[in-house]
């Protein structure tokens, strides 16, 4: 694997071998020194586009954790706000000998181009792009359901999970789906019409417009944030009717299975679709997600950067590394 | 100035020879000989007239960086045509018998193709107010063809009162239909592959609702419509409707709409990025089957230039648009042949001409284009060998842009030599200086 650009391009074996290697690695973190030396001398970029300061710097502390360097570049204040293109941006960070490319951007498809388009020869790794994918945040996903519901082990198989919101215009929801399904979980999108793609019918799972018939069923509840220009384009009346129809309250939590959690990418809006006591409450993942977030992103530069090129048999002895790597230090 | 081609056959029926004599067709038969007359070994090509497009956009005036009508005109010649409509979207925008004009004199000055300037419907495109229409038809451009594309004529009433304004001068506006509210910020083809992709989607609906209420009013005013760059199975069949119940209406369709599919989206490549954007492989079905029974009456390039800049960039900020003008025949040869390997109809080389030329001029009232290769013909010719494939090389295009979407296949068919009223403007695959 070269890139990292989209959780659809993850067969089971590949989604696996970042989690069973994140798990590794999230070792590191419960340490004093926090630090590993697989990535010393390697150039990291985060080029982000568009501000995610949470996505931004858990993949600053995940390059970190294996010694690169990282260079922030930002397009606010740089040079692309005053017109540069993508492609010189790219050929820039080329000629600074970027080893690998994070890339938070606000065009649908901007990490394949770079990966595609010749102007960089390293590792792009997409960490969102428009509303098409952002498969870092399927994999801690995913890492946490597994944590949670399958004591770390193994895939996702059975296991029901509800992703709920504005699935429209969600990249984490097209990754989730994605991703989701590749590791055995059924999911079903929960959303007014007006948030469900035209196309949906062809994704696999199911949906529903009724959040309170999905419940009783669900291992996992996934919330997205709702922005309220959403409102304003006329996609559902009102945030209260939003909130009403399919924000996560004590009352629909309880409706619930004991043992199933509640998740959100963040950043959440309290309030509208989910409520403060149940994004504070024992059931939610929240702040969890974010610490696996840089498990899994460490996991992903260290496969692409420090790792084989993934084969089957590589894969095997690149676990194998890392699990030695960690026990060594 | 007379020229000879020997052994040609017209509409790749009978074996003759056509001497072309001060413009005009003067014989037709075989063993024909003319001393003084240059002799054109037309040996195994066929003969057809000259293509005739009605969507070019030439970009002059304003983006001569992206093409010229220079260049664009070479391009035309290369690939078969002997004349071009020039879409009013240039900047200033041709709104005026001044700009018209000025495109036309450009045409003239290259003299490689009857460049046919197309009159903006409303000021600067804008959808508010009426351009001059009479004073561009009556220019020396003689503008026949209305069209404000690029935007939609969506405003009902405006769009009433053009296709009644025109009937003065057997006008006819041509209409980009494209609901703008359901089009915001659109992408690509709304369906399966954009809710994958993350791309904003294009949805047939936005098309095929403007074609149904223009219909609806072209029949109501008893006014011609023109349909551009036909791209849904919807819009095909309302098209269908239309002409059934006796509407003066006809619509053409790109060769990139007839072989290309929404699926090479996925590269992200925006050079597959056009509007209206690339379909589903049944639009595209829909579409072949229309050309051939005459719902979709001809074949239009859309040959929209664009720079290297303007593509090689990000998907959503990329300029919608393709080159056409010089594959435009290779594109529909390969779409028909896919169409009879479906099941379809063959189309005879006679059908590709009516598509291709004969109707195009008789829609853009082009007197002397279009017509059939008969003795007293104006002699615009085009000779195509159509035994070769050969690769699309980008770099070998004669437009001053090289955003063509066909890189690297092979498709079938080569325009051997064009002939523009009597004067051989390309030869052995050349444009002739």
């Amino acid at each position: 694997m070269k890139h990292l650009l989209s959780a659809d391009q993850l067969d089971r074996d590949d989604a696996l071998l970042i989690l069973d290697a994140a798990e590794s690695l999230a070792r590191i973190s419960d340490r004093p020194v926090k630090k590993l030396p697989t990535l010393r001398g390697r150039t990291v970029v985060n080029l982000f586009f568009e501000d995610s300061t949470r996505t931004r710097i858990s993949f600053e502390a995940a390059a970190k954790r294996l010694s690169a360097d990282v260079i922030n570049f930002s397009a606010k204040g740089s040079s692309v706000s005053k017109g540069e293109s993508l492609k010189d941006t790219a050929m820039t960070l080329e000629a600074m000998g970027a080893d690998a490319v994070v890339v938070r951007h606000g065009s649908s498809g901007a990490p394949h181009r770079l990966a595609t388009s010749g102007w960089i020869s390293g590792h792009v790794v997409n960490a969102g792009d428009g509303t098409h994918e952002h498969p870092t945040q399927a994999l801690l996903d995913a890492f946490t359901m597994r944590r949670r519901l399958c004591r770390s082990e193994g895939d996702l198989a059975g296991k029901r999970v509800v992703i709920v919101g504005d699935v429209l215009h969600s990249r984490v929801a097209r990754s989730n789906v994605s991703l989701l399904h590749t590791l055995g979980a059924q999911v079903t999108l929960v959303a007014p019409p007006t948030l469900l793609p035209v196309g949906v019918e062809c994704w696999p799972g199911e949906t529903s417009y009724h959040l309170d018939e999905v419940l009783p069923d669900a291992d996992v509840v996934m919330m997205l944030r709702v922005q309220a220009e959403r409102m304003n384009a006329s996609y559902f009346p009102t945030t209260r009717e939003y909130t009403r129809r399919y924000g996560l309250d004590a009352a629909r939590v309880a409706m619930m299975p004991p043992h199933a959690i509640v998740m959100h990418p963040g950043p959440m809006i309290r309030g509208v679709e989910i409520s403060p006591e149940v994004a504070d409450s024992a059931r939610s993942t929240i702040v969890e997600q974010v610490a696996n977030g840089v498990s899994v992103r460490m996991a992903v530069l260290y496969l692409l950067l420090g790792g084989a090129e993934a084969g089957a048999s590589e894969a095997l002895a690149t676990r194998r590394a890392v699990t030695e790597e960690v026990a060594r230090r | 100035m007379n020229t000879l081609f020997t052994g040609v056959r017209p509409y790749d029926e009978d074996g003759a020879d056509i001497l072309v004599e001060d413009g005009v067709i003067t014989e037709i038969g075989s063993r024909l000989s003319k001393s003084g007359a240059e002799v054109v070994d037309g040996d195994g090509l066929i003969a057809l007239p000259g293509f005739v497009d009605l969507h070019t956009h030439l970009r002059e005036p304003g983006r001569e960086d992206a093409e010229t009508v220079e260049t664009g005109s070479r391009a035309a010649a290369l690939g078969g045509f002997t004349a071009v409509h020039a879409m009013a979207n240039t900047e200033p925008v041709a709104d005026t018998a001044g700009v018209v004009e000025q495109v036309w004199r450009l045409g003239k000055v290259s003299g490689l193709v009857d460049v046919i300037p197309v009159g903006a419907i409303t000021i600067g495109l804008a959808g508010l107010h009426l351009a001059e229409l009479g004073a561009m038809a009556d220019s020396a451009a003689h503008v026949r063809v209305f069209s404000d594309d690029g935007n939609c004529l969506s405003d009902a009433v405006l769009m009433r009162r053009a296709l009644e304004y025109v009937k003065a001068f057997d006008g006819v506006v041509a209409q980009h239909a494209q609901e703008p509210r359901l089009t915001e910020g659109a992408q690509m083809n709304e369906g399966e592959r954009s809710a994958v992709l993350g791309l904003r989607g294009w949805p047939a609906v936005a098309e095929e609702a403007i074609i149904a209420r223009d219909v609806l009013l072209a029949q109501h005013v008893g006014s011609r419509l023109h349909v551009c760059h036909v791209s849904t199975a919807g819009a095909v069949e309302i098209i269908r409707w239309a002409k059934s119940r006796g509407a003066d209406v006809t619509a053409e369709v790109t060769p990139h709409h007839l072989l290309l599919t929404d699926d090479l989206a996925e590269t992200y490549d925006p050079i597959f990025k056009v509007n209206p954007p690339l379909r589903t492989t049944a639009d595209v079905a829909a579409l072949r089957a229309g050309l051939a029974d005459g719902t979709i009456d001809v074949v239009a390039t859309d040959h929209a230039p664009h720079t290297e800049e303007a593509k090689d960039c990000e998907w959503d900020v990329a300029s919608p648009g393709m080159l056409g003008l010089q594959s435009a025949l290779s594109v529909v040869l390969q779409a028909l042949l896919e169409l009879e390997e479906a099941g379809g109809p063959r189309l005879t080389w006679r059908e590709i001409a009516e598509r291709m030329s004969t109707r195009p001029a008789r829609i853009g009232r082009l007197a002397d284009q279009g017509r059939h290769l008969a003795i007293g013909s104006p002699a615009n010719i085009t000779l195509v060998d159509p035994s070769v494939r050969l690769e699309v090389d980008r770099t070998a295009l004669a437009s001053r842009s090289r955003n063509t979407p066909y890189a690297g296949r092979t498709l079938p068919g080569r325009i051997v030599a064009t002939v523009l009223h009597g004067v051989p403007t390309v030869l052995d695959g050349k444009v002739r200086a």
